[in-house]
């Protein structure tokens, strides 16, 4: 089904450049060219938690979050609601367990944190393959987000959307030069919020103004399968206590191995800022979720028909609902966010990719980054162009569920359980890998299994079962192969258990104050 | 099947399929690069034996530590073809690998008399016996011992004790040289030693080295301030004592790039003082790159260096620009200078040690980040005479074995 543009492509297109084009700009007016000594003190400060809790939330809100969300509440009403609760609280997860020992501990990427705490080689490279993988898997659905948003906006065949992205952002990350990677993702959060709240409130007020239009609320589902297609199977949110326990599981323990999100701790100078952040996130996707959610209800009472393309009812509603250039103003805004939450997330994930294939492919040399971006982009880019049309928050609910049965289980006893080891690592890397990944392959591939409904939630969703699996593999085979604990090993757990010095120097600051 | 799963499904294959081909691609690159040439079984012999060699002499570069022997007893029997053996150090077993496990704890009271004469020699019945040994089992093939002393200069600091069925004349020779190859491991890895204590009398040569010039210099600016502007005196004589603070503290070999420039800040506040208007200086530092961990005093001689020759060595105006960025996983960063520039080939000599003189600062800089992150690290110098220069510096972000000492 082709459904009529609701914007003039100039206007989307529009939207969509200004979105690149600012975004450049604020990357390179970021870095401010400093005369004075006491400028450079100024510059010399580093990133406050503010920043980079912003520059978190840009990177971290993808099209699964932006537009999937929004689509899931509009199918399934309040069942779907856990979607948006699980993004964030993933987040307090990560406030627990790793933020601050991972800040301190000094690695960039996960690979080099796990090479560093159990201190083999093996392990980082299996790592770095489960990296890059749900890097790939990561990146798929931001590229059908956008051939979907700009498909059903402007018209134009899918594929644009998808190239269009990757594109700009191999060519940002090949030429990039000097730039603020952090001011970008910042503002391209703030950008994002705008752009949902702004069209969110104007939709509120003129339904408040004018009522709902079609005099009484709808029970979406039924009034609208009758004149719309079909619903996709995948956009149904799961129910069922093992379904919604399974995807809370994977939504929860998933943010604690995401690459592109881990890489910007470093950027916090030390463990407290670290854990600041990690809070300030929280408040901020707090916030932020409020709106896809409205969208998600706006769609179900005002326009149910649009539920069978629900992913794109974000960008969709406002041209819908308010006529005339007001709506389709709304309706680029929303697009132009959109197209940023494809843009930051993908150019996040590929600079992950590109850093760790660089360093095991290519020794660490910029050309080899370069290399790295520009082919690693290449694959999750032929996969979103073979493969049809998914439900966003859905597939990359499932990628949540990859990374929480391997790198989250990895995190977590690294830092917590010294008597972890590289064998036992490695085994719970490869259970967790191969039971998650074959369990989504099975239900997706292997015909009948919809009718058993058990088999068919146990490996639809396999967060549930797979992560206990793999963090019992890595306890069990680290403890039958018990060696001692080398002391280096205590020396890297004290160090990022240990909290930073405090240096009191009362003179000193007596003297700074007095000036 | 819905075509949403297929979709899910394709992305899986396709992804999982491009993974799996990326690492065949590589192990077999890999594969083919250590197995093309192999010729005949003489060849293949050599490289057998010079493999286990180069493994064993990786885990040897410690010194002689139960943790790499015990990795590296492994290859050393492999070399020598005994059922079993141990490397002891002057006191104790370090490591044992072999069949009957039983016979390690007699291999002290074999070892001793080579410890005290430093001379091999065969060890048979009673000395070496299944009953005194405590060993059950049914058909154990070490009869004979041969120990060999591991001397480094004139000392023996300790033993190679190979077991074997019988003594061959020809197993007493090898294990000789295995014994000798195994010394030249340990002198290497006490050369790497004395070179991380040079390195380390370096730095604190280098501390103190910032001292002369520069402090007669500030304190004579300072000076020149005390009566026509005693406020600013006072503040550049805190600046000054932060400086030194910083310059002379005792603990930790890395700092974070902030600290550093925090200390670059203060140095340029007080030349400042010192040339006015005629040193300009511009920074771009991108706050990501801040927290990335660097070598004590890595900066501040590039800068010094840049004041030297920018700024000193000519007349009017200088300019000193201090920028740095993230590129890819490293963190990189460039001091320029528009001054007199210096002769590419004579830098080149410095840089190599070969000759002395005003670079010494640089020389040092690069011999510390060569020695921490590999040869790629070096620094990087771009001059010629009267053209300027431009000092390139890149570390890797990610240092989780290194404590910036907070």
């Amino acid at each position: 089904m082709t459904p009529a543009p609701s914007l003039p492509p100039a206007l989307a297109i529009g939207a969509v450049a200004a979105v690149a084009l600012t975004t450049v700009l604020v990357g390179v007016l970021g870095l401010r060219i400093s005369r004075t000594t006491s400028d450079f003190y100024v510059a010399s400060r580093t990133v406050r938690p503010w920043w980079n809790a912003s520059a978190i939330g840009g990177e971290y809100l993808s099209a699964a979050s932006f537009l999937g969300v929004a689509g899931l509440i509009m199918v399934n009403g309040a069942q779907a609601l856990w979607y948006p609760i699980g993004y964030t609280a993933g987040f307090l997860m990560l406030l627990l367990f790793v933020a601050t020992p991972l800040r301190r501990s000094g690695a960039y990427t996960v690979p080099d944190f796990a090479a560093a705490r159990l201190g083999s080689n093996a392990v980082r490279r299996a790592t770095s393959v489960l990296v890059v993988l749900i890097a790939w898997f990561y990146i798929v659905p931001q590229l059908q987000g956008a051939a979907l948003a700009l498909h059903t906006t402007t018209g134009l065949p899918g594929w644009v959307g998808s190239v269009a992205v990757v594109a700009v952002v191999v060519a940002s990350v090949m030429f990039g030069g000097m730039r603020s990677i952090t001011f970008v993702q910042a503002f391209q959060f703030w950008l994002k919020l705008a752009a949902l709240a702004l069209p969110a409130l104007f939709l509120v007020l003129w339904l408040a103004g004018r009522g709902a239009p079609s005099g009484e609320p709808i029970d979406a589902l039924g009034a609208a399968s009758g004149n719309a297609p079909a619903i996709p199977a995948s956009l149904v949110a799961p129910d069922g206590v093992y379904r919604t326990v399974s995807v809370m599981v994977a939504l929860l323990f998933g943010t604690l191995g995401l690459p592109h999100v881990l890489v910007r701790f470093y950027t916090n100078p030390d463990g407290p800022s670290a854990r600041r952040t990690t809070v300030i996130v929280l408040s901020l996707l707090s916030v932020f979720y409020l709106f896809p959610t409205a969208f998600g209800i706006l769609g179900r009472t005002a326009a149910p028909d649009l539920a069978g393309q629900a992913d794109a009812t974000v960008v969709l509603l406002p041209a819908r609902l308010i006529d005339g250039p007001l709506g389709a103003a709304l309706s680029a805004l929303v697009l132009a966010g959109a197209m940023a939450a494809f843009l930051s997330t993908t150019s996040g994930l590929l600079v992950s990719i590109a850093g760790v294939m660089s360093q095991e492919l290519f020794g660490g040399s910029v050309h080899g980054f370069r290399v790295a971006a520009a082919a690693s982009a290449a694959v999750p880019l032929g996969a979103a162009l073979l493969a049809g049309p998914q439900a966003l928050a859905g597939s990359v609910g499932l990628v949540f569920a990859f990374t929480a049965s391997t790198i989250c289980p990895l995190l977590i006893l690294s830092i917590w359980w010294r008597r972890l080891t590289a064998a036992g690592a490695i085994a719970g890397l490869a259970a967790g890998a191969l039971a998650c990944g074959s369990a989504v392959l099975f239900s997706a591939i292997v015909p009948g299994i919809a009718n058993m409904a058990v088999l068919q939630a146990l490996l639809g969703q396999p967060a549930a079962w797979s992560v206990p699996l793999a963090f019992a593999v890595m306890v069990g085979v680290s403890a039958v192969r018990r060696r001692p604990v080398p002391t280096a090993v205590d020396r890297f757990l004290v160090r990022i258990h240990r909290p930073e010095a405090y240096e009191p120097d009362p003179a000193r600051e007596a003297t700074r104050s007095s000036r | 099947m819905s075509p949403e799963s297929l979709a899910a499904a394709v992305v899986v294959v396709i992804v999982v399929l491009a993974a799996l081909g990326l690492a065949v691609a590589a192990v077999a690159l890999r594969l083919w690069r250590s197995r093309r040439d192999f010729g005949s079984d003489a060849e293949r012999a050599t490289y057998t034996t010079l493999h286990a060699a180069a493994q064993a002499g990786r885990h040897l570069r410690g010194g002689l530590e139960p943790d790499g022997a015990a990795k590296a007893v492994r290859h050393l029997r492999a070399m020598l073809g005994s059922p079993a053996l141990a490397l002891t150090d002057e006191a104790r077993l370090l490591a044992w690998d072999g069949e009957s496990p039983a016979h390690s704890g007699t291999v002290m009271a074999l070892a001793l008399k080579s410890l005290a004469g430093g001379r091999a020699r065969i060890a048979s019945a009673p000395e070496v016996s299944c009953s005194a040994a405590g060993c059950g089992e049914a058909d154990c093939r070490l009869r004979h011992a041969v120990v060999a002393p591991v001397q480094a200069g004139s000392r023996t600091i300790g033993t190679v004790v190979a077991f074997a069925p019988d003594a061959r004349a020809g197993l007493v020779s090898a294990t000789n040289e295995v014994a000798a190859w195994v010394a030249t491991q340990v002198e290497l890895a006490e050369l790497d030693r004395s070179r991380t204590l040079l390195m380390e009398a370096e730095v604190r040569a280098l501390r103190a080295q910032i001292s002369p010039h520069f402090i007669y210099n500030s304190l004579n600016a300072i000076a020149s301030y005390i009566l026509t502007d005693p406020e600013r005196a006072r503040e550049l004589v805190v600046e000054f004592a932060d400086f030194t603070r910083y310059s002379f503290r005792r603990h930790g070999d890395f700092t974070t790039l902030a600290e550093e420039l925090r200390s670059i800040d203060r140095y340029l506040l007080l030349e400042r003082a010192r040339f006015g208007d005629r040193l300009q200086v511009s920074l771009r530092i991108a706050p990501e790159v801040l927290g990335t961990a660097v070598p004590f005093l890595s900066l501040q001689p590039l800068v010094e260096n840049a004041v030297k020759h920018g700024i000193e060595a000519r007349e009017g105006v200088g300019r000193i620009s201090i920028t740095a960025e993230e590129e890819g996983a490293d963190a990189v960063v460039r001091v320029e200078d528009d001054g007199v520039g210096a002769d590419p080939e004579r830098l080149r000599q410095v840089l190599a040690g070969h000759a002395g003189g005003e670079h010494v600062g640089l020389r040092n800089v690069d011999a510390r980040l060569r020695q921490v992150y590999g040869d790629d690290h070096g620094i990087v110098v771009e001059t010629a005479p009267g053209a300027g220069t431009l000092i390139t510096l890149r570390v890797p972000k990610s240092q989780p074995d290194h404590d910036v000492g907070r």
